[in-house]
């Protein structure tokens, strides 16, 4: 029953909060550069107004335009609902798995890259390519580090990597959960879009990843795609706190105050690593495409590390 | 006789009368009789296989049918499952044959060669002794070969990649022949049961290892043996590239795991592990030059070099894990891999006779010079779709759900196998994502630049829909994808049954709607994704609607308000790929050339640029190219020796009958 | 990075205090968009000094973003467009075609001198018009080029904060 609350008090929290933290990572960025910015529940009206808005089909798109924001946010919601930010116990255990929650991901990125591609215009194609290659490097790094992480619990259910590590807290500070998390926290990066990698607040098409794709959504649809982009970061954040630093999440047997304060705790450890990841991006500059690959590949160099650290020194 | 033997019968049976129905029938009902027999041929095949894949087993000797020994059949689990998907492709392909064949194939041969490709395929994994096995196999390797060329006369790559074929297939078969009969000849005899029996010196058993392995491998189109592959099938009709793409190449498999699971009974680590290497290599090779590929069918071909290489490192594995005991992981690796054989070829047959259908209807393979079909060919985009899905191992596709098998298979290989594994396994585990992650943007260069958008050619933008037949083909093809996408678990226990059979243990993989790992943690549920996934996208659509103003209206293309954009203008396949070139620049070794033409006036006005970019295969180059050119100049060389003249050739055979004399007059 | 860090730090906030908004100075239709204005900006054919002091707007020491007012990549993306110069004869088509591509409800700011009755460029050849010759204009910006000041205030009429 705890699971279940649990589970939907997660998706809530999650939509909610997603635009929220969107929105606090652009006012730590503006304070940064000596602005004020826009406020912390900006997004919130962006997203509001952008409902109001009419949404466009443009002549020669079809059906697939018109899914893909829905795949797109529905596989984040999905995501949402599975992975252990809140609670270990979640109602879905058949796809609370590590390489089901990648692949879902990976689903959405798709179904965006596919709606890129069907305005048949050169920057949906651009960006459509541009998605899936990066896309096609990450994958190695984010399945090895489920591995070296899945070897100490001998499973890759979410819910299990997690509880063992409530469990046995010393076991994070190990050679191989850090290894596993910087490259974890590469990918995170790479897979939401953020710079070095792709620059979330550009305006000039040609050094856009993801905003590329989206250049003919406009309203409703630009609204879902942007809400699942913050989703998406919002959950891989919460994951990466879960599983690198799972202090207060809620397990098997816990009460509802349990599952409350885990609430407040993940919201907590979001906003704390959102602020980082923003305050981070100051001092850097968007990587060349061509220069990504060697980022990751080094990301999966410590992924490869980590597995053989998990190995040898277990 | 039982049921699985009696409609194993009636399939060949219905095989050789279509083939009677292809020869004779008159041109305007041929395709009609011909497609209707093999598809029943085949249904009764897949029921075969499904009961014996159900424990049924069967076995006949005919001893007139063959010279010397007679010809052996065995129907047991691991042929059934192989006999059933051949039935299920050829039922696919052969109703989708019935509206192709007015595209030019309907000739008397091509129409009777296919049913009897068709029973080849279905004797080779029934085939119980040495000399069976090879006559099919041979058999198998003639008529499709005979089938390649159908389109010889209109498209001269057809002849070129016909030779390449004989050529490999034959130096396969070369192979097993020596491989098997070393077997056979250390054995009591040539049966399958006398074989399993045998006890080989270790050489021997290594000896005959290594050969068959080649000759399979070569047949499963794996590094660096795929290299007639991606020639043979693009150039076959879509339906034979279907069957040969999706059938053809399971039988190396099945090769490989009767040979060396079975009659060898497993090995020393080491066999797995260079099957294993040779699987990751073919994955990773044969995903790469498919991502670059700009003719379709070149890039389904490639495609199924990488999943053939991807079963392969399930088998590897499987071995690799026996030889260090843990039967239980060798049980799960097993399973993977079948069950990725059976789900490429419900993906790969619908990718074909999709592509086939667009070749049909626009009269190219050319990826850059497709596009918009979405609206003239719906059917076709929506099932090419479906299996682009599958095979991009995405959920809630088919693949995903043996991808995910064969990664839990690895990843819990880690604390139990030793250092051999902890070397072996991250290094698999890298590849098989590595190739996740490039088939994804495979099919999504497939789908979104062969589909969607506008036609980038005008043959393109007259394209028309299939005739309802082709459309039913692929139809079935997709509708089993789906099947094994949503209920794995409808033939998981089967599968694990049979493993359990040829690997002593239990089986590895249960549950109906989670599937559930026996020995190790894990699980999983298709079906759960998927109701997920949909409850997910109607909640949100729903909300959209609930609070959204206005309506959706039509506009211009966002062309930055200048003149309309043309289909010029659309990211192509080739630069779609560009990226990923880029990264692997070092592998692939793209091939350029600039021909920049000056005026007559002055050097420095130029009248034309000539760009001209390739991506060969690279192992070809490096591996093939040297030998045929050595083979060509000693070619060439011998010509010397026979310039024409009697006398020479007369004073030849005086010199070679002397010598002979002499060396026996000296030895003897 | 230190070095930037410090920077920070001594720097501190650029932005000047947010002056009290001008009352009576909301345009009605943009009530709808409940204060988030996405923000497409068009030189129809200026001298690019408009450009220049847009560019300020946004900068730090206006930072017109507070008050919800943002510049995007794409028309599809925006709810006004920003125009900029007299509407030249070759660029009256794009004009059209942009506002055509922005989503309802869409507004349209004329900003600077020449977009509102075409400036210095008044009569010029290849002039089509002001922009309201082509466009219905929801808000005007005088000036040649008008202060950052005046176009943070215009926008704020439009994000109604
Ligand atoms: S208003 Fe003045 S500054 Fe702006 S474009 Fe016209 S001339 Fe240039």
């Amino acid at each position: 029953m705890t699971g279940l609350v649990g589970a939907v008090a997660q998706v809530v929290v999650v939509a909610v909060g997603s635009p929220l933290l969107v929105g606090l990572m652009r006012k730590i960025r503006a304070r940064l550069e000596g602005r004020v910015g826009a406020g912390v529940l900006q997004t919130w009206r962006d997203l509001r107004k952008l409902c109001r808005k009419e949404a466009i089909s443009p002549h020669g798109t079809g059906w697939v335009f018109r899914m893909a924001p829905l795949v797109l946010a529905g596989t984040a919601l999905v995501v949402a609902s599975v992975v252990p930010l809140v609670t270990t116990q979640s109602p879905m255990d058949g796809v609370a798995d590590l390489f089901a929650v990648a692949a879902l991901l990976a689903l959405g990125s798709v179904a965006l890259a596919l709606g890129g591609l069907d305005t048949g215009t050169a920057f949906g194609g651009m960006g459509a390519s541009r998605e899936v290659t990066l896309l096609a490097l990450v994958e190695p790094t984010i399945l090895l580090s489920v591995f070296a992480l899945s070897v100490r619990v001998g499973s890759t259910n979410l819910g299990e990597i997690v509880t063992a590590a409530v469990h046995d807290p010393m076991a994070v500070i190990s050679p191989v959960s850090l290894l596993a998390a910087v490259a974890l926290g590469v990918v995170t990066i790479a897979e939401t879009g953020r710079i070095p990698v792709d620059n979330p607040s550009t305006h000039l098409e040609l050094t856009m990843i993801h905003e590329a794709m989206v250049l003919e959504y406009a309203g409703p649809d630009l609204a879902l795609i942007e809400w699942a982009s913050g989703m998406r970061l919002f959950v891989l954040l919460g994951l990466l706190a879960g599983l690198f630093a799972p202090w207060g999440i809620a397990t098997a047997g816990a009460g509802p105050v349990a599952v409350v304060l885990a609430l407040v705790v993940l919201v907590f450890k979001v906003a704390v690593l959102g602020a980082g990841l923003a305050a981070g991006e100051v001092f850097m500059a968007k990587l060349r495409l061509f220069r990504i690959p060697e980022l990751l590949a080094g990301s999966f160099m410590l992924a490869l590390l980590a597995v053989a650290a998990s190995y040898f020194l277990a | 006789m039982n049921a699985a033997g009696a409609s194993l019968l009636s399939a060949l049976g219905l095989c050789l009368v279509s083939a009677l129905a292809g020869a004779t029938a008159p041109r305007r009902v041929r395709p009609l009789l011909a497609g209707l027999g093999t598809a029943c041929a085949g249904a009764a095949a897949a029921a075969a296989g499904v009961a014996a894949l159900a424990g049924q087993s069967w076995s006949a000797w005919l001893p007139g049918v063959l010279p010397l020994a007679g010809a052996r059949l065995a129907l047991d689990p691991l042929g059934g499952m192989f006999v059933a998907v051949t039935g299920a492709v050829a039922v696919c392909a052969a109703v989708y044959g019935i509206g192709y064949a007015k595209h030019g194939v309907d000739g008397r041969v091509t129409q009777a060669t296919l049913p009897l490709f068709l029973g080849a395929m279905l004797l080779v994994p029934v085939a119980a002794s040495v000399s069976t096995l090879l006559v099919a196999w041979e058999l198998m390797a003639v008529t499709s070969l005979l089938l390649v060329l159908a389109e010889h006369a209109r498209r001269p790559a057809v002849a070129e990649a016909g030779l390449w074929y004989a050529v490999m297939t034959h130096l396969g078969f070369a192979a097993i022949v020596a491989g098997m009969a070393g077997f056979a000849a250390g054995a009591a005899g040539e049966s399958f049961e006398q074989l399993r029996a045998a006890t080989l010196s270790p050489a021997v058993r290594d000896a005959v290892f290594v050969a068959t392995l080649a000759g399979f491998a070569s047949k499963a189109g794996i590094v660096p043996l795929h290299v007639w592959l991606a020639r043979a099938h693009p150039e076959a009709p879509s339906p034979v590239s279907a069957l040969m793409s999706a059938a053809m190449v399971n039988m190396g498999v099945y090769g490989i795991v009767r040979v060396g699971l079975d009659l060898l009974r497993g090995g020393p680590s080491w066999w797995w592990l260079v099957v294993l290497a040779m699987g990751a290599l073919s994955a990773l090779f044969g995903i790469l030059q498919a991502a670059v590929a700009s003719d379709l069918k070149r890039l389904l071909g490639y495609s199924t070099t990488e999943n053939m290489g991807l079963v392969l490192i399930g088998v590897g594995a499987a071995g690799f894990f026996a030889s260090c005991g843990d039967k239980e992981l060798a049980g799960l690796a097993l399973v993977a891999a079948l069950l990725h054989v059976v789900n490429h070829a419900g993906f790969k047959t619908l990718l074909f006779l999709a592509a086939g259908s667009v070749l049909r209807a626009t009269g190219t393979r050319d990826l850059d010079a497709l596009g918009g079909l979405r609206g003239r060919m719906p059917y076709t985009t929506a099932l090419f779709a479906v299996g682009a899905l599958a095979a991009s191992a995405l959920p809630p596709g088919n693949g995903f759900v043996s991808e995910w098998l064969l990664l839990q298979s690895l990843i819990h290989a880690l604390p139990t196998s030793g250092v051999a594994g902890a070397v072996t396994m991250p290094p698999a585990v890298g590849v098989i994502a590595l190739s996740a992650g490039l088939a994804i943007a495979t099919f999504v260069k497939a789908f979104g630049v062969g589909f969607l958008a506008r036609a980038r050619t005008p043959a393109a933008g007259r394209a028309a829909e299939s005739p309802p037949t082709m459309i039913c083909g692929m139809a079935l093809a997709a509708a089993c994808c789906v099947a094994l996408a949503l209920a794995p678990a409808a033939v998981l226990p089967a599968l694990s049954h049979l493993v359990a059979v040829l690997l002593p243990g239990h089986e590895a993989v249960g549950g109906v709607v989670t599937l559930r790992l026996a020995d190790v943690q894990g699980t999983m549920s298709p079906l759960l994704i998927a109701a997920a996934l949909a409850v997910a996208a109607a909640l949100l659509l729903g909300s959209v609607r609930l609070v959204a103003r206005r309506a959706r209206r039509p506009a211009r293309l966002w062309d930055c308000g200048a003149g309309p954009m043309t289909p010029r203008m659309e990211y192509t396949a080739t630069s779609f790929a560009e990226p990923l070139q880029r990264v692997f620049d070092n592998v692939l070794a793209p091939e350029s050339d600039l021909a920049v033409t000056p005026t007559k006036e002055s050097a420095y006005l130029v009248e034309s640029i000539h760009y001209r970019a390739r991506i060969p295969d690279r192992i070809e180059r490096r591996l093939y190219d040297p030998v045929l050119a050595a083979a060509a100049s000693i070619g060439r060389g011998a010509t010397r020796l026979a310039n024409g003249s009697i006398h020479r050739y007369l004073a030849y055979g005086f010199y070679a009958l002397t010598g002979v004399l002499l060396v026996l007059a000296v030895v003897w | 990075m230190i070095s930037l860090l410090r920077k920070m730090r001594k720097t501190g906030r650029v932005a000047e205090p947010a002056p009290e908004p001008a009352a009576g100075d909301t345009v009605p239709a943009a009530a709808e968009l409940g204060g988030s204005v996405q923000i497409r900006h068009i030189d129809a054919g200026s001298c690019n000094g408009c450009e220049v002091e847009i560019a300020s707007a946004f900068g730090p020491v206006y930072d017109a973003e507070r008050y919800g007012a943002r510049l995007v990549a794409s028309p599809r993306h925006a709810d006004a467009l920003l125009v900029t110069g007299p509407v030249t004869r070759n660029m009256e088509v794009a004009l059209r075609r942009t506002h055509e591509a922005v989503p309802e409800p869409r507004l349209v700011i004329a900003l600077g001198d020449c977009a509102r009755d075409c400036g210095v460029f008044a009569g010029a050849y290849g002039v089509a018009g002001a922009v309201k010759d082509v466009l219905p204009v929801d808000a005007e910006v005088p000036g040649c080029p008008p202060k950052p000041e005046a176009i943070v205030e215009a926008l704020r009429g439009l994000t109604g904060r």
